[in-house]
């Protein structure tokens, strides 16, 4: 990946970082953790791989994004409003009553191409946008970002089996394998691993992925997109919380916004990321 | 009664999807390995391009149902209700019917009605179920005439539709050179001064044969048929309440939550008049053959009649 652009990325990251933190703060609620640690991966999507017009959100051949894990919510619509989708300023009234932007994903928002936020579903709806785009012969791709713990759900692994029986290899799944949910380590709540071979005996593609790390993405989609007659799961392995230093692998920021001394330090490690990143 | 037609709404469901699907080329069906049974297997075999077969893993068809929808095509997700309604519940009420998806669920072998299979799958919870689900419509057609003309409403609705059949063959009552079909229009069969009996579904012919039994008695018994539970005609329901000044509702179906819960609601806001509901009252089914089963329960002419003079201190 060229160097400027990398950095360019890396910017953007980061305001969209911090814009997950404006919102949850503003919100006195909401899903720091896990939203942190997509936004690198929601930024590449974005500006780099995504076929989409924030001035036609619902322009019929666009590619599709379902964020099955809902509840990163913010990174979701932190990224939307850098991408144009809506102003900046709507994520300072995240979660308020009468408010554009919802707790969880909602259809009606600008780019928001499906509700999701009750774990599992997500995916099965992706599924069925893939399908659309075989039946109607309009070669979009259908994104869809899962995370670790949310693979627990039965659900997924129905929608896993029926991926690949149709062969929907316009469908890439990630899972952000950041290893915390809720209750603790995924690995000792109830454990989904092994998660690269799971997905592989449903007869997915499997890609490992750093989620941090921009020309590893580039490589991992990539090749992602040259895989024929299966669907693709992309595990990236992940920091919650990351590039907030007291937020990174602490499982008591999945759920929790930051108090206003927290919110200072936080937005204060970010802008000191982004200055030099900045041209 | 024995040159009656019957069939089973399931049948006429299968027929008019296959039927339709020239007309309606965004039509799309979903089975969940029922599709012998759904009759959806008529429109696999027609239409083989258009049909997925998710396997039994209902919970996915919906989610992949909405998917579809949400690209402008028409999907028609099958399976039985106890597993539409009851196993995909969330999944109809957060990826269907929350963002508010053109995603029609066609259910068969509803109610007690099932037969033999017993209470595993007699589902008598599905429209209490779907009438919770903001937006929802719910269609729960008597027979293979008003069946056919239940599908394509549902093609021509903009929204989510809960389309109830059955598996027990139905007298097919109703006249196709002039039936009409409007979502959220009760129909009068019958009129009446005494008592209206409100009715949907297999349970429409039974009130029509118990007013006829009732008319020898000389009670003269008002019927109507709900086929749309939601949105609920409730300019009908309050007028029969208005001019009868006692309703007798018959669902197959539990009496909490469903037809006869819906009519009560209508008339306590309108014009309050006692409401009896005929239904399965809080119970479970069990095996044994369909039409014993619904005698068993009472959901036939003879009990509705015998509820109905009872209500009316004959």
């Amino acid at each position: 990946m060229d160097a400027t652009i990398e950095k360019r990325l890396k910017a953007t990251a980061c305001k969209v970082r911090m814009g997950i933190i404006e919102g949850t703060y503003n919100a006195k609620s909401g899903h720091p953790g896990g939203s942190l640690s997509i936004a690198d991966l929601l930024t590449y999507l974005y500006f780099v791989k995504l076929h989409v017009n924030p001035a036609e959100p619902d322009m019929p051949e666009r590619d599709r994004f379902v964020l099955s894990k809902g509840h990163t919510a913010p990174a979701l619509y932190a990224t939307l409003a850098q991408r144009g989708f809506f102003p900046e300023e709507e994520l300072k009234s995240l979660r308020h009553i009468g408010a554009l932007l919802q707790g969880h994903p909602c259809i009606h928002i600008p780019g928001v191409d499906m509700s999701s936020g009750s774990l599992g579903q997500g995916i099965s709806t992706a599924c069925g946008m893939a399908l659309a785009s075989k039946l109607q012969g309009s070669p979009y791709r259908v994104y869809t970002v899962l995370g670790d713990g949310e693979i627990e759900e039965g659900q997924v692994w129905e929608a896993a089996m029926f991926a690949a029986h149709y062969q929907l290899d316009n469908l890439i799944a990630i899972v952000d394998n950041n290893g915390l949910q809720i209750d603790g380590p995924i690995t000792e709540v109830c454990s989904p691993e092994p998660i690269p071979e799971k997905f592989e005996a449903f007869g997915w593609h499997v890609i490992r992925m750093n989620a941090h790390d921009f020309n590893d993405m580039e490589r991992a989609f990539n090749e992602a997109e040259s895989i024929i007659d299966k669907p693709v799961a992309i595990i990236q392995t992940s920091v919650k919380g990351k590039d907030v230093s007291f937020m990174e692998n602490q499982c008591s920021w999945h759920g929790t916004a930051p108090n206003a001394e927290q919110y200072e330090q936080a937005m204060a490690e970010l802008k000191a990321l982004l200055v030099g990143l900045e041209d | 009664m024995a040159d009656v037609i019957k069939k089973a709404t399931r049948e006429s469901y299968g027929e008019a999807l296959t039927a339709l699907a020239e007309k309606y080329p965004n039509l799309v069906v979903l089975d969940a390995d029922l599709a012998a049974a759904t009759k959806t297997g008529i429109f696999k075999k027609a239409y083989p391009d258009r049909f997925f077969d998710c396997g039994i893993a209902e919970a996915n068809m919906m989610g992949v149902a909405a998917g579809l929808a949400s690209t402008g095509l028409i999907p028609f997700a099958s399976t039985f209700a106890m597993f539409a309604a009851g196993r995909a519940y969330e999944i109809v009420r957060n990826s269907i019917g929350y963002p508010h998806l053109n995603v029609k669920i066609g259910a068969t072998h509803a109610g007690i009605s099932v037969g033999e299979d017993g209470a595993t799958h007699q589902c008598n919870e599905d429209i209490a179920l779907m009438r919770t689900i903001p937006g929802m419509t719910i269609l729960n057609p008597a027979d293979d005439i008003e069946a056919r003309a239940a599908v394509e409403a549902a093609i021509l609705h903009d929204g989510p539709v809960y389309l109830r059949f059955g598996r027990l063959a139905a007298p097919v009552f109703n006249d196709a050179a002039t039936y009409k079909f409007e979502i959220g229009k009760g129909i009068t069969l019958r009129e009446g001064t005494d008592v209206t009996i409100v009715a949907t579904g297999l349970m429409v012919s039974e009130a029509l044969a118990a007013a006829e039994q009732l008319s020898t008695e000389g009670i003269n018994a008002r019927v109507i048929n709900i086929h749309t539970i939601k949105p609920l005609d409730k300019e009908l329901i309050c007028k029969a309440a208005q001019e009868t000044g006692l309703i007798v509702t018959v669902e197959e179906h539990s009496v909490i939550g469903g037809l006869g819960s819906a009519v009560a609601e209508a008339v306590t806001e309108c014009c309050p008049v006692r409401v009896e509901k005929i239904g399965v009252n809080d119970v479970y089914g069990h095996s044994g053959p369909a039409v014993d089963l619904l005698k068993q329960f009472g959901l036939c002419a003879d009990n509705i009649a015998a509820v109905t003079k009872k209500v009316l201190g004959k």
